[in-house]
């Protein structure tokens, strides 16, 4: 198989008033055509990593890495006006929160086919075909009144599939999700991931999710990484995060509350004096 | 006699109306639970409590006291709220110190100096964050900070909103034991409103299960556990929590 993606030895610096903090420390990967997931605690670095996968760090952060290749493409050499026919076309990211995320003055149709003809050249008729049948693609009932609305007129479930849509119509050789359902409810998130995960493999492409959930990342990805402060302190097959080694893994494993919870009290983590 | 008696509550905002006679009854100590999917109407329901919806019929009832739609002082002070969010609740340009002595002036309540110290105490905030700022804080002793804001009051009943729905996994587990900690210790009566029934497990005793602004079901958490819920969208909202379907 050959890796979509390599990343050896990323790091991410930020400068603060007591010198530089790296917040990704050194972090390598290999990803193929699979699905990843990436789990942490807030401020473990698991989004600085995907934002730094699409350049999207902005000074004064810095991003340094000995290997950062795509498909054959060395991200780090290219040019802003190179990485602009990156994003979206080949590589795209499903954003935490759509009440945020998408433009609240431009109605989901015309964001939708700005996304593809920001990369390609379409007649009107084709655009409105492959948005029309892109919206059905996210179990969007009638893909026709939607097209016209706002995002302050559908649900958060709606709005997300909506930016789903939007980041899969130029069809992306590599789909970055980061948090994509923690904004969402229970029912409606298992929705939209399902939606991603048929997505993801008729299409053949790579996955990453970020997310904090590691019941939600076992059930939806092949590998996991598990980060902490920016490093990854465990890598593990899905299906084996209950057998998780790792002290972090597994006091993170334990610290969720179950269906049949009988425990009188959750265990913590013990963190250092930075973190509390 | 019960902590808080909701008999008959249809809420509406504007022309349109979210809950339609909503009733049940928490008894003193115990935790109870309302949950469901977003727009169900949960959460309205602890606005019209806490007095946030003035536009509401039936009756709204706590400790024996029934409360009106206007401001109300003395129910403000057996019942305190907490928000879902910490990052939005809390004033960005106050100090933990301003932000917790707040109820007090508006309340009347002297010794102002003491009942920081003593309820940042028991939410196991250290004396040292006492005049620092929300974006000095982590998300967890934010939400401490939000909580000890409600207790301040000393209050016998606190609403809460999704209180760890924003939060990490590992911080979720520390507040969780710091709310069991607090309704022992302090005798403390819940209604808490979340979309997370292994939270409501751990926490509660009790769930009122509400859909379209309706409540469907109200069950125990013993029933909860054992998989025992009768109504069909109750049975379905466990089995998502249950496991993430496996594709």
């Amino acid at each position: 198989m050959s890796a979509l993606l390599e990343i050896e030895n990323l790091r991410v610096t930020f400068p603060t008033a007591r010198g530089p903090i790296d917040v990704v420390k050194g972090l390598s990967l290999t990803l193929g055509r699979e699905r990843l997931g990436i789990v942490g605690e807030s401020g473990s670095g698991k989004s600085m990593t995907g934002r730094s996968i699409l350049r999207l760090i902005r000074a004064p952060g810095k991003v340094t890495a000995d290997k950062l290749r795509f498909d054959g493409i060395d991200l780090l050499a290219q040019s802003e006006r190179q990485m602009r026919s990156i994003r979206g076309a080949r590589i795209s990211m499903v954003m935490q929160d759509p009440k945020f995320s998408l433009n609240p003055v431009m109605t989901i149709g015309d964001q939708i086919a700005e996304a593809l003809l920001t990369h390609q050249k379409l007649g009107r008729a084709d655009i409105r075909g492959r948005t029309l049948a892109m919206l059905e693609a996210v179990r969007i009932n009638d893909p026709e009144r939607v097209l016209g609305l706002y995002p302050h007129e559908v649900s958060g479930g709606m709005g997300q599939r909506v930016m789903i849509a939007m980041m899969l119509i130029p069809e992306p050789d590599l789909l970055i999700a980061d948090e994509p359902t923690s904004a969402l409810d229970v029912s409606v998130q298992a929705q939209v991931l399902e939606i991603i995960d048929d997505l993801v493999k008729r299409k053949g492409m790579g996955l990453i999710l970020i997310s904090h959930d590691l019941d939600l990342v076992s059930a939806y990805c092949d590998r996991i990484l598990v980060m902490r402060g920016g490093e990854v302190v465990e890598e593990c097959v899905a299906g084996e995060l209950r057998n998780a080694k790792h002290p972090y893994t597994r006091g993170l494993l334990a610290s969720i509350p179950r269906l049949d919870e009988d425990r009188e009290e959750l265990p913590v983590l013990q963190r250092d004096e930075a973190s509390t | 006699m019960s902590a808080l008696k909701i008999e008959n509550l249809d809420i509406s905002y504007g022309d349109s109306k979210v809950t339609h006679g909503i009733g049940f009854d928490v008894a003193e100590g115990e935790s109870f639970a309302l949950v469901g999917e977003s727009g169900s109407g949960k959460t309205t329901v602890l606005k019209a409590i806490a007095g946030m919806a003035r536009s509401w019929t039936g009756s709204i009832t706590a400790f024996g006291h029934a409360r009106t739609p206007g401001i109300d002082r003395g129910f403000a002070r057996q019942c305190q709220m907490v928000f879902q969010d910490p990052y939005g609740s809390l004033h960005p340009r106050k100090t933990v110190d301003a932000t917790l002595s707040e109820p007090l002036a508006i309340h009347g309540v002297g010794d102002s100096g003491a009942r920081v110290d003593e309820v940042m105490q028991s939410v196991g905030l250290d004396r040292r964050f006492r005049f620092r700022f929300p974006h000095q804080l982590s998300g967890g002793q934010r939400q401490r900070v939000a909580i000890a804001r409600a207790l301040i009051l000393k209050p016998k009943l606190l609403l809460l909103d999704e209180p760890t729905s924003a939060l990490d996994v590992s911080v979720q587990a520390e507040i969780l034991n710091l709310l069991k900690r607090l309704r022992r210790e302090q005798g403390l009566t819940y209604l808490m409103v979340t979309h997370n029934l292994p939270v409501v497990s751990f926490l509660c005793d009790r769930l009122a299960v509400m859909r379209h602004g309706r409540v469907v079901e109200v069950a125990s958490v013993d029933q909860l556990k054992r998989g025992e819920l009768q109504d069909p969208y109750s049975r379905e909202l466990t089995r998502f929590s249950a496991s993430h379907p496996k594709t």
